[in-house]
């Protein structure tokens, strides 16, 4: 339904997209991941029509409307600070569209009603956005930019300025929202936890480009480079040499003279190349013996109890520490300074560039 | 309960320099002209008899000072209205344009107030005398016959009083749209407003405070700005400001210019008051 394509912008001659290319399903969830600076909350605009590319289209339903202003456009936009206008009310700034589409107060106010218990402000009409709190106002701003029943919402780190369990019930709601309306969001967030629990697909950027592009699990279970393993979820990254290849095409991997194989990578490998292998700190377990065909040993040198885990530092032959985290309920304790194994699943760890 | 009453005293030293002040140079030189105001004439020449009379005041209600009256307010309300149209959109563009550009316009702004406002009234007069530059280009160009009369015109007192004020409408306008947090016009326009619709619904009211306050920095000032209708209006054009100038140095009639003085400060005093009331702050007008 949108369509990006090769969009490249620079600002003061400082390259701020580097040619990205997206689509978006109708009513699709995705989100833009990435550290600041990296270039989404630019793409947004111009999805939006409050930024031009230099170059690249942007398509709506097939319609090119890269050169259209935003009051053109079948999109609205969620903002950062909410964007509230500070001397309308409630019911005021959610019928502002439709107000500006020439609707009388007889045609809007019973979609200001709907809005309203939509995001669960009935009886709000008559506040002024100052009296409202940050989770109310940014309801506010959700009922208003969705209340024209645009096809893309467009939403730029809206829980941003939430506290942390605002902001898990908030993630929820708008999930919600968006599942009911069948409104497709581009959503905007650095926060991987957030995209994670809330989109269909994750695009994570970085310095203008997207680094991987998939579903949560995709990128979890199959990163493609250290940035995107490291941008989602908690790894360790241990530096191998490619020696050879196995019969079904996994290659044999070798860390500082120990040998195991490794998952079959997204990308080709031969012999003498270097990889870096991607083991989520879940994913590895701590025995005594060796056991299946991936495992390093190592000297656990401290443990951290935290309540439902145990957070263990593991020091590998060449000096390398790991991070590992396991249930707390385990009975068979090792002692901090004696010999352990690392042992984790091939398919569990990918190979990433 | 008593400790608060503790820091109350205090504060009263605190307060005292400011209050003294306020006594000696405000309210007794404020008292001394109300006071004149209220007493008659002396006929033989300077100072006052103190007699207590309200003629002063009754004189003012005489139609051709009423006529000043009103005409000090047609121009007070016109170039306020002038300053509005050129200042407000100059500090609209002033706000939005690139920051190395800005401090240029800033510049352009606040140079003239280098030089004393005098001389570049002199300036103006200049300008715009019978055979002054302005006439001898209008006539060697062949768009006029004859040198036109530009000096000692209304109009030529309502040009100084805009370029003498504008700036006063240009600063906060400039700040008030600078200060606007202008996602608020992307969300306008995002939700389908038109650039136009989006000033008028937005931007207006959200600078309303910058504009109101640009009104009373002028409106109040050219009432009583004599020495730019006493340079540019010459003896045709009285406005109150030079009536007051003239009846206290030529006339020496002290108590019929201090009833004016007290006339113009109510005067002054209700629009300020209006200004309060419809909620402008007393901060957006302190600029001196």
């Amino acid at each position: 339904m949108l369509e990006l394509r090769g969009l490249k912008k620079s600002f003061d001659g400082v390259r701020v997209l580097n040619g990205i290319s997206l689509d978006v399903g109708a009513g699709e969830f995705v989100t833009l991941l990435g550290p600041s600076g990296c270039g989404k909350t630019t793409t947004l605009r111009i999805v939006a029509g409050l930024t031009a590319p230099d170059e690249g289209q942007v398509l709506l339903g097939g319609r090119d409307i890269t050169g259209l202003p935003p009051e053109k456009r079948d999109v609205n936009t969620v903002f950062q600070s909410y964007a509230l206008f500070p001397h309308m009310s409630v019911e005021r700034n959610i019928s502002y569209g439709l107000r500006v589409r020439g609707e009388r107060k007889d045609q809007w106010h019973r979609r200001v009603r709907e809005m309203l218990s939509l995001v669960a402000l009935e009886g709000f009409e008559k506040r002024m956005p100052s009296q409202l709190s940050g989770g109310q106002r940014q309801r506010v701003a959700i009922a208003r930019s969705v209340v024209l029943n645009p096809k893309l919402l467009l939403l730029d780190e809206p829980l941003g300025a939430l506290d942390l369990k605002l902001r898990q019930q908030m993630q929820r709601e708008l999930k919600d929202i968006q599942k009911r309306l069948g409104i497709a969001f581009l959503y905007i967030t650095h926060d991987q936890e957030e995209a994670l629990n809330m989109s269909d697909r994750i695009a994570i950027m970085r310095e203008g480009r997207f680094e991987q592009v998939g579903a949560p699990e995709d990128i979890y279970e199959r990163p493609v480079t250290r940035f995107a393993a490291g941008f989602i979820g908690q790894s360790n990254f241990l530096d191998c040499a490619v020696e050879g290849t196995l019969d079904d095409g996994a290659p044999v991997l070798n860390y500082f003279g120990r040998r195991f194989p490794g998952r079959k990578p997204g990308f080709p490998v031969r012999p003498g190349d270097s990889v870096s292998l991607c083991l989520r700190i879940e994913r590895i377990r701590l025995l005594r013996r060796p056991s299946g065909e991936c495992f390093l040993p190592g000297v656990l040198k401290s443990r951290h109890y935290a309540g439902g885990s145990i957070r263990e530092i593991v020091e590998l032959p060449g000096g390398q520490e790991v991070l590992a985290i396991q249930q707390s309920a385990s009975e068979d304790r090792i002692a901090e300074g004696e010999q352990v194994f690392m042992v984790w699943n091939r398919g569990e760890a990918a190979l990433v560039q | 309960m008593r400790k608060k009453r503790r820091e109350g005293s205090g504060a009263i030293w605190l307060v005292a320099p400011m209050a003294i002040w306020t006594i000696l140079f405000v309210g007794v030189t404020l008292g001394y002209i109300v006071w004149l105001s209220f007493m008659t004439r002396n006929p033989d020449g300077l100072g006052v008899i103190p007699k207590f009379t309200l003629d002063n005041y009754l004189k003012i209600l005489n139609p051709s000072y009423g006529k000043v009256l009103l005409n000090s307010l047609k121009l007070a309300a016109l170039t306020t209205g002038v300053c509005l149209l050129i200042g407000y959109p100059f500090g609209y563009f002033m706000a939005r344009a690139k920051k190395s550009r800005r401090s240029a316009l800033m510049m352009l702004v606040i140079v003239p107030f280098w030089t004393n406002a005098l001389v570049r009234v002199y300036g103006w007069r200049m300008l715009l005398m019978g055979d002054g530059p302005l006439n001898s280009l209008l006539l060697s160009i062949g768009a006029i016959q004859e040198p036109l009369k530009l000096l000692n015109t209304f109009g030529a007192v309502l040009l100084g009083m805009v370029y003498a004020l504008l700036p006063f409408v240009i600063l906060p306008a400039y700040s008030s749209i600078e200060k606007m947090d202008w996602a608020l016009v992307e969300a306008s326009r995002d939700m389908g407003a038109s650039p136009a619709r989006t000033f008028f619904s937005i931007t207006l009211p959200m600078t309303a405070p910058g504009l109101l306050a640009g009104c009373v920095l002028t409106f109040v000032p050219s009432i009583g700005l004599f020495f730019m209708s006493d340079l540019l209006g010459g003896a045709n054009e009285v406005f109150l400001g030079n009536l007051i100038n003239t009846q206290l140095l030529k006339s020496r009639d002290w108590p019929f210019a201090a009833a004016l003085s007290v006339v113009l400060m109510l005067l002054t005093s209700s629009i300020l008051w209006v200004y309060r009331r419809a909620g402008g702050k007393s901060s957006d007008i302190a600029v001196f």
